[in-house]
C-alpha cells in the first residue's frame, strides 16, 4: 500500500474541496481498500466519506424513495419498504458478496464498485484501464467473464456488481453533487459508461464529484425479478443476471423493464428489447425474438462465448416466470 | 527410557479394545478447540516478539529466465525501507514433504513466473509490501519456457515403472462392454486460511523460527540445510497450524528467507505470505489428463484395466501426481496397463495437495466406472461389488482388512439407493433436473517413523510431548484420548505438547499417517509404562488394569500417586514402519452417495444430498474423523464444480490468485453431510488397529456429483471442474 493521507471533512463541501486530482473518496473501503493493498488504486488522499450526512432512506415528493449514498447494502435490503415496493432491488442486493461485505458496502460505493478483470488487478499484467496504453491482458487471455457487449479494441471488462443491474432495471437516478456545491442528477443507465478509448472512466462522475443519492422513481409494481448465475451458490460475482419488472395487461405483456449484469461495461439495457415485448402476448417464440434483438451485436471473445446462449436461456427462464408461464 | 516397535506383521492383540478407561473413539471436543475460536491459540505470525522487522517477498515477473540485476537502490530510500536480500541461501520453491534436504534455491535462475527472487525488509508490513512492488528487477528471458500445462509439444518423461500386464488391447477388443474415455482436471491450491508465515529470531547460534509447518523433523533439516547450519542449531516451533492441506509439507520460501534475514539484520525478522503467493508460489496439484481403459465381461466383471496420466512439474521435481496409486489394487483385470507420463513445465512446484494422487485419480476413475454400468445397464453399487479382487491384482499380496462392501452397504441405506433405473433425464422439479450417482472411495494407507514421550506425574496425570503437528484435524484430541485410554486417565488429565522440535520427532502431518503413526509411538510409551506400573503392582502388563486414575490387579486396587511414590516415569515410544508396508495392500475406503440438481436453464449445479459411509479401521474420535470426512466431501465439491487454477498461457502467469476468483465451496454449495463410519479395526493398519482419515473423504466424491449430474441431465463432462459453461454445451434447450 502506498502511504497517503487520510482526511476527514466537515461537511459536503469541504469534502468537495479536498477531493480533486490523487484524491479518492472512501466509504465502506470493501473494494477501494482491496485495490489499494495491490496498488491497482493508489490516491495519495482518501477522503473520508463516512462522518457526512448521507444516510437514510426516506420518500420523496412524487412516490418514490431516496437512498443515501451511505446507507449500507444491507439496511437497504431489509428496509421494509424497498422489500415491498422494490423486490427487485432488495433480491439483486441480497445475490451479492457475503453478510459481511454487505454490512460495510454503501450505495454509493456499490455504484462505482471497479471491474474484476483479473488483469487489472495485477499491477505487472498490461491493463488499459488501470494504465491507459498499456494494452488489455483480457484480449488473446482470460476472458471468461468478460463482455460480450459494447466492448472495444482497448477493453473488454465488465461492471461486476448487481445492486446497479436492478437500479437500471427501475430507471433509478443518481444524486450527485458538485465540488462547487451544486447538485446533478444523472439517470444510472446513463451513470457508467461503455470503455471506448478511455477504460480508465468507469462513469460519468467528475472530479471531485460525490454521489449524494439514489432516487427511486415511484414503485413500477408488476412481478420483479433478479436473477444471477454464477460459479458458485453465493459469493461469486454474476455470470450473466437479468433484473425484469414486468407487468402484465391482462394476457398480455403491459411492459417490461429489463436489465442484465456481468454482459458490458455497464448494466446493460436495450429500450428496443423493451418495446418489443411490450403489448404481446407471451410466447416462447417472442422471448427468441427478445433474444436476437438483445444479441444482435453480441460478441464473444473465445472462453465468454458460452455467455452469449447463457444470456438467451436465463432470459428465457426470467420471462417464463414474470410472465406467469410454468418453467 | 526409549521403547521401539518396527511394525513387520500385524499386531493382532489389539490392546486398545482390552483397555478399560473407555474413551478411545469417544466423540470428544478437540482440547485446543477454546483457544482456537477465542483467537488466543497463536499461529506463526502472531507471537509478540520485540523489535521485529517485516520482511514481504519479491516474486518474478517471467517464466524463464535470469535475473541479471537487481536495483536496491530503487527502493533503499522509500520510508523504513531496511535492505533488500537476494541471497543464495534463499530457496526458489518450497520442499517436497519428507524432502528432508533444502529444495531448489537459485533464487537468480528462474524457472516460473511468481517465483521468489529477493525478499524486501522494511520496519512495517506496509512499506515493505510497497517496496516490494516498486523494485526495479532486470531480466534476461528465455524463449523455451513451456507455460501452457497442456500443452502437448511440452517435454514429457515417463513416471516411475509403468504397470503392464497381459493385453489390455486385446481385452478391451474382446470384452463383451468396454469403455475408452478420457478426462482431464485442472489444478488446485490448497488455499490453506493461514498464510504461510515465519518470524525468525538469531542469536548468533541457534536461530529459531516460529512458522506453519506439518512436518517439524523434516523441516529442521531442510532449514538447516538450506541455512547451512546443523539441524541442533535450528529450532522450530509450531503448536497451531490453520490448515496445511499439504502446502506446508516442506519449508516455503518465507521461511528460509526471514531466516536469511534474521541472521544478516541480527534483528527478528517477520516474512508472510501475500494470499497471492500462497496460490502462486508455495505448491499446486497438477493439472492431469487421464485416460480409462476399462473391459468387462458379460457378468461386469473386469477382465482388463488401463490408467493412464499425465502431469506436470518443474524442472528437477522428483513429484509427480501419483494418479494410479489405488488404482493399483482396487479392481480386479489381469490385463492391466497404468502408467503416468510427466510433463516439464514451467509453472509453479506441483506437490502434495490433500490426498495426492486418489484425489483426482478416484474421481476419473470412478466417473469411467459409471459409464462402464451404464453401458452394461448395471446398477453402479452392484457393479463394484462385483470387482472386488481377492488379492492384490500385481502383487499378489493380501488385502489388510477391507470394509469396502459393508462401506457400500451402509452408504446405499443412509442415502436411500436405487440404482435399479439409471436412465438419466427422469426426474424435474421445476427447473431443475434431479440426479443421483454414487462412488467407490479409495486411499492408500500410510505410516511413517514417529516418537513420543509419554511422562506419567506422580500426581498421576501425563504429559504426551512430540514434536507432531495438529494442523486443524484434531491431533491433541486423539494423542490425550491414546494416552488416556492406556494409562487409564481422563483425557482431561493428560496434557499434550506439540509442534516443537526440541520434543521427540514424531512423524508429522501428511498422507493421513499421522494418527496411525505418532499415535502408535503413543501407544508404545504407554504400553512400557504399563509394563513398569505392573512391575511396581507385582503382576503382568496384561493382568494390569488402569482406571480412572487407579491400577487394579486382581483384588488390589491403588491409586496412582500411591504406587508412583513420587517418582515419575518417563517412557519415549519409536514407532517405525517395517515389513508390514510390503506385506499388505493396506487402503481406507468408502463409498459416496449424491444427489444433485441441475438447472435446465442455466447448468448451475447443486448438491443438494451428500452421504458417505467410510472405514478407516479404529476411529479414535468419532468427532474429529468426522470432520475430517466432512472436510473431504466439501474438497470433492470444489473439485467436481468449482476450484480450478487458471494459468496464462501466455507468460505461464496464474490469473486467479485469491479467494475470490479460485472458488472454494461456500456454506451454500454445501448440504447436509452425512457421514457413516464403519466400524473396523486392522491389526496391519498400525497397533492400534487404525488407519489414517485425513484424506479418503476427497477420493472419489467429485466422481459421485459427476455420475449423479449425468443421472440428472444426461450430460457426461469429462472435464473438471464441472462448471456452468460445460454443461450448457450439451444441455437440451430449456
Ligand atoms: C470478495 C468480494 C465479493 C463481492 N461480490 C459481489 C457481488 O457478488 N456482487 C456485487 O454487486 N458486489 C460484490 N462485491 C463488491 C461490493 O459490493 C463492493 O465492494 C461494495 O459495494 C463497495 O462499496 P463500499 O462502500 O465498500 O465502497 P468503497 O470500497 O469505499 O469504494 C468503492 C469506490 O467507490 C468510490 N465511492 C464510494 N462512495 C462514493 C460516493 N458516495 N461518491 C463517489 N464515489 C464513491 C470510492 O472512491 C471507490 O472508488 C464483492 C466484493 C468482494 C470483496
Ligand atoms: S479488459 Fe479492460 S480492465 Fe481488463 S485488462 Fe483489458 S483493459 Fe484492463
Amino acid at each position: 500500500m502506498r502511504p497517503f493521507q487520510y482526511m476527514r471533512p466537515d461537511g459536503l463541501g469541504h469534502a468537495g474541496q479536498l477531493l480533486g486530482d490523487g484524491a479518492r473518496p472512501i466509504a465502506g473501503g470493501t473494494n477501494l481498500l482491496d485495490l489499494m493493498k495491490l496498488e491497482v488504486e493508489v490516491p495519495d488522499r482518501l477522503v473520508d466519506l463516512n462522518r457526512l450526512p448521507l444516510g437514510g432512506i426516506e420518500p420523496t415528493d412524487n412516490g418514490g424513495m431516496r437512498i443515501g449514498a451511505l446507507v449500507t447494502n444491507s439496511a437497504c435490503a431489509a428496509d421494509p419498504r424497498i422489500r415491498r415496493n422494490y423486490p427487485v432491488l432488495a433480491r439483486a442486493i441480497l445475490a451479492g458478496a457475503t453478510f459481511q461485505l454487505r454490512n460495510m458496502a454503501t450505495t454509493g460505493g456499490n455504484l462505482c464498485q471497479r471491474t474484476r478483470c483479473y488483469y487489472f488487478y495485477n499491477i505487472d499484467q498490461p491493463c488499459n484501464k488501470r494504465e491507459p496504453g498499456t494494452g488489455c491482458g483480457a484480449i488473446g487471455g482470460h476472458n471468461r467473464i468478460h463482455a460480450i457487449l459494447g466492448a472495444s479494441d482497448s477493453c473488454i471488462a465488465t461492471y461486476p456488481g448487481d445492486m446497479a443491474v436492478a437500479l437500471s432495471a427501475l430507471d433509478a437516478t443518481v444524486e450527485i453533487e458538485r465540488p462547487d456545491g451544486t447538485s446533478r442528477q444523472v439517470p444510472v443507465r446513463e451513470f457508467h459508461r461503455l470503455p471506448g478509448d478511455t477504460p480508465q472512466l468507469d462513469n460519468v462522475l467528475e472530479p471531485g464529484e460525490v454521489i449524494t443519492a439514489v432516487i427511486l422513481p415511484p414503485p413500477a409494481g408488476g412481478r420483479q425479478l433478479y436473477r444471477k448465475v454464477r460459479d458458485r451458490a453465493s459469493y461469486a460475482f454474476a455470470l450473466v443476471s437479468v433484473a425484469a419488472v414486468v407487468r402484465m395487461d391482462g394476457d398480455t405483456i403491459g411492459s417490461a423493464a429489463l436489465a442484465f449484469g456481468a454482459l458490458a461495461h455497464k448494466p446493460w439495457h436495450d429500450p428496443r428489447v423493451e418495446q418489443l415485448l411490450a403489448g404481446q402476448a407471451p410466447s416462447d417464440a417472442l422471448f427468441h425474438q427478445a433474444a436476437d434483438l438483445l444479441l444482435q451485436d453480441a460478441e464473444g471473445q473465445g472462453e465468454n462465448d458460452f455467455k452469449i446462449p447463457l444470456t438467451r436461456r436465463t432470459l428465457l427462464a426470467v420471462l417464463r416466470e414474470a410472465t406467469g408461464g410454468a418453467a | 527410557m526409549t521403547r521401539s516397535l518396527t511394525m513387520d506383521r500385524p499386531d493382532d492383540r489389539n490392546r486398545l479394545d482390552a483397555m478399560a478407561q473407555g474413551v478411545i473413539g469417544q466423540p470428544l471436543d478437540r482440547p485446543d478447540g477454546p483457544a482456537k475460536v477465542t483467537g488466543t491459540a497463536p499461529y506463526a505470525a502472531e507471537y509478540p516478539v520485540d523489535g521485529m522487522a517485516e520482511g514481504v517477498l519479491v516474486t518474478a515477473t517471467i517464466s524463464k529466465g535470469e535475473v541479471t540485476a537487481i536495483d536496491e537502490q530503487s527502493v533503499l530510500s522509500m520510508p523504513g525501507v531496511l535492505a533488500v536480500i537476494s541471497d543464495q541461501r534463499m530457496t526458489a520453491r518450497a520442499a517436497q514433504g519428507g524432502a528432508g534436504e533444502a529444495p531448489v534455491q537459485q533464487v537468480r535462475q528462474v524457472q516460473y513466473y511468481g517465483q521468489p527472487i529477493a525478499v524486501v525488509l522494511a520496519e512495517t508490513f506496509e512499506q515493505a509490501r510497497d517496496a516490494a512492488k516498486h523494485l526495479k528487477v532486470t531480466y534476461r528471458e528465455d524463449d523455451d519456457a513451456v507455460t501452457d500445462p497442456h500443452d502437448p509439444a511440452a517435454p514429457t518423461e515417463t513416471y516411475d515403472e509403468p504397470i503392464d500386464q497381459g493385453n489390455l488391447a486385446q481385452a478391451m477388443a474382446q470384452a463383451a462392454y468396454a469403455v475408452d474415455v478420457t478426462y482431464t482436471t485442472e489444478g488446485h491450491n490448497s488455499a490453506p486460511m493461514e498464510p504461510h508465515a515465519s518470524i525468525a529470531e538469531w542469536d548468533g547460534q541457534t536461530l529459531t523460527l516460529h512458522s506453519s509447518l506439518q512436518m517439524l523433523a523434516y523441516n529442521q533439516k531442510e532449514l538447516a540445510d538450506s541455512l547451512d547450519l546443523a539441524p541442533e542449531q535450528v529450532r522450530l516451533i509450531s503448536p497451531y497450524v490453520g490448515g496445511g492441506f499439504g502446502s506446508k509439507l516442506g519449508i516455503s520460501p518465507e521461511g528460509v528467507a526471514a531466516s536469511v534475514a534474521a541472521m544478516q539484520l541480527n534483528r527478528p525478522v517477520r516474512v508472510v505470505m501475500l494470499r497471492q503467493q500462497v496460490f502462486q508460489c508455495v505448491m499446486r496439484r497438477s493439472e492431469t489428463t487421464q485416460r480409462l481403459r476399462l473391459a468387462a465381461d458379460a457378468n461386469g466383471r473386469l477382465t482388463g484395466f488401463g490408467h493412464e496420466a499425465r502431469v506436470s512439474n518443474l524442472p528437477e521435481e522428483e513429484f509427480a501426481e501419483p494418479v494410479t496409486q489405488a488404482s493399483e489394487f482396487l479392481y480386479p483385470g489381469e490385463h492391466r496397463r497404468l502408467a503416468i507420463e510427466l510433463a516439464r513445465v514451467n509453472l509453479m512446484t506441483a506437490g502434495s495437495v490433500r490426498a495426492p494422487g486418489e484425489a483426482v485419480g478416484m474421481q476419473v476413475l470412478e466417473s469411467a466406472m459409471d459409464e462402464l454400468a451404464n453401458a452394461i445397464g448395471m446398477d453402479p453399487v452392484e457393479l463394484r461389488l462385483r470387482n472386488i479382487p481377492d488379492q492384490h491384482p500385481s502383487e499378489g499380496i493380501p488385502y489388510s482388512s477391507r470394509k469396502l462392501v459393508e462401506c457400500l452397504k451402509a452408504g446405499a441405506e443412509r442415502f436411500g439407493w436405487d440404482g435399479s433405473d439409471r436412465t438419466p433425464g427422469q426426474r424435474r422439479e421445476g427447473e431443475w433436473w434431479i440426479g443421483t450417482g454414487m462412488a467407490n472411495a479409495c486411499r492408500v494407507h500410510n505410516i511413517n517413523e514417529a516418537q513420543a514421550r509419554v511422562t506419567l506425574s506422580p500426581d498421576g496425570t501425563a504429559i504426551v510431548a512430540s514434536d507432531m503437528t495438529d494442523i486443524g484435524t484434531g491431533t491433541y484430541a486423539i494423542l490425550g484420548q491414546i494416552a488416556g485410554e492406556m494409562l487409564g486417565l481422563d483425557p482431561a488429565d493428560v496434557l499434550v505438547q506439540l509442534g516443537d522440535t526440541t520434543l521427540p520427532p514424531g512423524s508429522g502431518s501428511g498422507g493421513s499417517w499421522g494418527a496411525a503413526s505418532t499415535g502408535s509411538a503413543v501407544f508404545e510409551a504407554c504400553e512400557a509404562i504399563r509394563e513398569h506400573l505392573a512391575e511396581q503392582l507385582g503382576t503382568t502388563e496384561e493382568e494390569l488394569t488402569l482406571k480412572d486414575g487407579f491400577a487394579i490387579a486382581g483384588n488390589r486396587r491403588v491409586a496412582l500417586p500411591d504406587l508412583l511414590a513420587g517418582a515419575e516415569v518417563e517412557r519415549t515410544g519409536h514407532f517405525k514402519p517395517g515389513e508390514i508396508t510390503e506385506a499388505f495392500a493396506a487402503a481406507m475406503y468408502g463409498a459416496f452417495f449424491a444427489e444433485v440438481a441441475v438447472n435446465a436453464y442455466t447448468g448451475e449445479t447443486r448438491v443438494r444430498r451428500f452421504a458417505g459411509a467410510f472405514s478407516m479401521g479404529r476411529v479414535l474420535n468419532e468427532k474429529t474423523a468426522t470432520s475430517q470426512c466432512m472436510g473431504g466431501m466439501v474438497w470433492g465439491i470444489g473439485s467436481a464444480l468449482t476450484e480450478e487454477l487458471t494459468f496464462d498461457a501466455r507468460d505461464g502467469h496464474l490469473v486467479n490468485p485469491d479467494l475470490a476468483e479460485y472458488h472454494i465451496p461456500v456454506n451454500l454449495d454445501v448440504p447436509h453431510l452425512d457421514v457413516v463410519l464403519v466400524d473396523e479395526r486392522d491389526p496391519a493398519g498400525s497397533p492400534l488397529q487404525a488407519k489414517g482419515v485425513g484424506e479418503l473423504g476427497i477420493c472419489g466424491a467429485a466422481g459421485a456429483i459427476n455420475n449423479a449430474i449425468y443421472h440428472a441431465c444426461g450430460v457426461r463432462v469429462r472435464s473438471f471442474p464441472m462448471t456452468p459453461d460445460k454443461l450448457l454445451a450439451e444441455l437440451p434447450d430449456p
